[in-house]
């Protein structure tokens, strides 16, 4: 067991202890003390639209169902028979009136409550199907921003809306950039995978100082890339996006903003205007866009919703997505060494269906497995899993930036410009809270 | 503007989610019909090509409008509506090619080794294909092979092996084949991956 001041002396204010991305004890207590206590992302309310709908995914490594229950409420219970213990939902998603269990027939309602047992009367006097005893366990809270459903496993703690804090505002971003004011999650799943700690994907996804280098490759074949060549759309979005990764430093360092709130949070601002998107403002698609907006919801406003420039938003410990191009990624921790990533696509209600499909060029580029871009990234977590091995320095550096960050409103501080590791910092400060503030009675009974 | 919206015809023309069925191939018949054995001949040098890691003359199979795709679901009916593991137009498919050939496309460093077996090669008369590519093959041009493959990728430690099925729209042309459009289905592709660099 890893007592608090020694855990407390691993994170540092310019560097952070290698144990925290070798160590599996410490992974354990990640498991316990931040992806069983912090509001964890779990799903679309989309995914799950009508009574009977469900999806699985996990929090933490735990199976868990999103749920639509018969009344419409959301739900989020644990994948376990209260029987022997077999896993009940097996696909990944579906519609059910019930669940049942496949080893001895124990079946649920929705929201996990007991329905039937086969051979009840052979089961002890006090055997009571009504008692929670006996249900599939709901997660301890279950609460939804604007359609974004969170689970957390602690019975108490701060509401949701205080976790995110000033972040609701990205995810106001992205539901307002619809113009019938809905997203839903189409397009499929990504799923990739690295062997690496699962903490090195957030703090990858605010770099600005990367892709110059990381992303070489893509820049140089992208730049070299003649536009004479066929393209239906999808390669002219890709090539696009390779050649912005190339911009110079001059550009990271004066026209791009990182920015950090409480819990973890952050978000890489000030990058791509719309001038820059895939369709571009001259675009015949972006300007139906526009025009659908500004029908639907106002001049001022569609100007306001558009001048709104974020890049990637970290929702601190398992959530990052980007509203630009309605892109949404999902951590999940499988090992100290190892990281499954499921990236999301959102449909804008009311845009012009070449929205869509520009949004899903745009994500076989920057989050397909088999990318030109993301799979420099994935090397990159593969190479830092291997390289701490070495154990030659025992302290990773995390200190650019910190002499020059600035305060911000909303309880924030940014970088002075968006080459500060500063939400590297803030993530770990996060951790740290976590992981020393830990009392074992802030864990639901279970 | 005309040539931007000429550029995006051929998606925004895709007929959407309509039912699978088989139709017939109409239209002018193909002058010389490919038969079993070339197809099979073509497609074990595409294989040879790509195990040796020549990718420039891989590329050079392929027609100026060729398109190369690994969908991420099994039933996946289009490249446009779903992401994809893999989607290249021409222009990506340059791009991605050029890359393999960078010294520092570090995915690559060292690079992979891959070994292919292609197999259970059959010229598809009757077309069982999704409707955007039903409507390319319906003048006939193409000729729709489909063969089973199995890849080992071995790289720094790790080997892998990728299997499934490949469908290739070849086209005959001055006495050579060229690759119209070529989709690979991975029997694992709705898995959690690890990247993938070297095509299939």
């Amino acid at each position: 067991m890893q007592s608090t001041e020694h855990i407390a002396s691993l994170v540092q204010e310019a560097r952070v202890h290698r144990r925290l991305y070798t160590d599996p004890t410490i992974f354990e207590l990640e498991l316990e003390r931040i992806f069983d206590a912090a509001w964890i992302y779990v799903g679309h309310e989309s995914q799950v639209k009508n009574p009977g709908d469900y999806f699985c995914t996990f929090i933490g490594r735990k199976p868990v169902v999103l749920v639509r229950d018969a009344a419409g409420n959301v739900r989020v219970i644990h994948n376990q028979c209260a029987h022997r213990g077999s896993l009940v939902v097996a696909n990944d998603k579906g519609n059910a009136q019930e669940f049942m269990c496949c080893y001895h027939g124990w079946t649920y309602h929705l929201d996990g409550q007991l329905k039937a047992v086969p051979l009840q009367h052979g089961y002890p006097p006090d055997f009571d199907p009504s008692s929670p005893k006996t249900a599939m366990v709901q997660v301890a809270r279950v609460r939804s921003y604007r359609g974004f459903v969170f689970a957390s496993e602690a019975s108490d703690g701060p509401s949701l809306e205080d976790f995110l804090g000033y972040m609701t505002t990205s995810f106001d971003d992205m539901i307002d950039r619809a113009p019938d004011g809905e997203i839903a999650v189409a397009g499929g799943i990504f799923k990739h995978a690295y062997n690496g700690n699962w903490k090195l994907y957030l703090e990858n996804l605010c770099d600005a100082a990367h892709p110059l280098f990381t992303h070489r490759s893509s820049i140089d074949a992208a730049q070299q890339q003649s536009d004479q060549v066929y393209s239906d759309g999808s390669g002219e979005i890709a090539i696009r996006q390779m050649r912005q990764n190339g911009a110079p430093y001059s550009f990271w360092e004066a026209q791009v903003g990182i920015w950090t709130y409480p819990n973890g949070h952050s978000y890489l601002g000030d990058y791509h205007d719309d001038s820059k998107l895939v369709a571009a403002l001259k675009d015949p698609v972006f300007r139906d866009y526009v025009t659908a907006l500004e029908k639907k919801k106002g001049g001022d406003e569609a100007q306001r919703i558009l001048e709104v420039r974020r890049w990637n938003t970290n929702i601190y410990p398992n959530l990052s997505f980007m509203s630009q191009f309605q892109q949404l990624r999902v951590v999940h921790p499988i090992a100290v060494n190892r990281t499954v990533v499921h990236t999301y696509n959102f449909r804008l209600k009311g845009a012009p269906e070449q929205m869509f499909r520009n949004t899903i060029s745009f994500a076989n580029t920057v989050n397909g497995t088999g990318s030109l871009v993301l799979t420099d990234d994935l090397e990159i977590y593969n190479r830092i899993g291997m390289g701490l091995s070495s154990e030659g320095a025992e302290w990773i550096e995390i200190g650019r930036g910190l002499r020059s960050d600035l305060p911000e409103s909303h309880g924030g501080r940014r970088g002075q410009n968006s080459t500060s590791e500063i939400y590297i910092r803030n993530m770990l400060q996060a951790w740290l809270t976590y992981m020393t503030r830990y009392r074992a009675d802030m864990r639901a009974a279970s | 503007m005309a040539k931007k919206s000429k550029k995006r015809n051929r998606p925004s023309s895709v007929p959407r989610l309509q039912p699978e069925r088989p139709v017939k191939a109409a239209g002018p018949a193909p002058a010389p019909r490919l038969d079993q054995h070339r197809c099979e001949q073509f497609l074990q040098h595409e294989a040879h090509l790509l195990d040796e890691g020549k990718f420039d003359e891989w590329l050079a199979l392929f027609t100026p409008e060729a398109w190369y795709w690994v969908p991420s679901e099994p039933d996946q009916r289009d490249p446009f509506e779903t992401v994809s593991l893999i989607y290249d137009d021409r222009r990506l498919l340059e791009t991605r090619v050029r890359r393999l050939a960078s010294p520092r496309m570090y995915s690559q460093e060292p690079r992979s080794r891959t070994s292919r077996i292609v197999s259970n090669v059959t010229v598809e008369g009757t077309l069982s294909l999704p409707t955007f590519l039903r409507e390319q093959v319906a003048d006939g041009k193409d000729c729709v092979v489909r063969s089973k493959f199995m890849m080992i990728e071995y790289r720094r430690g790790q080997q892998r092996l990728f299997g499934g099925t490949m469908v290739h729209g070849l086209v005959h042309n001055s006495g050579r084949i060229f690759i119209n459009w070529k989709r690979v289905y991975l029997v694992n592709c709705d898995a959690p991956l690890d990247g993938i660099t070297v095509p299939f």
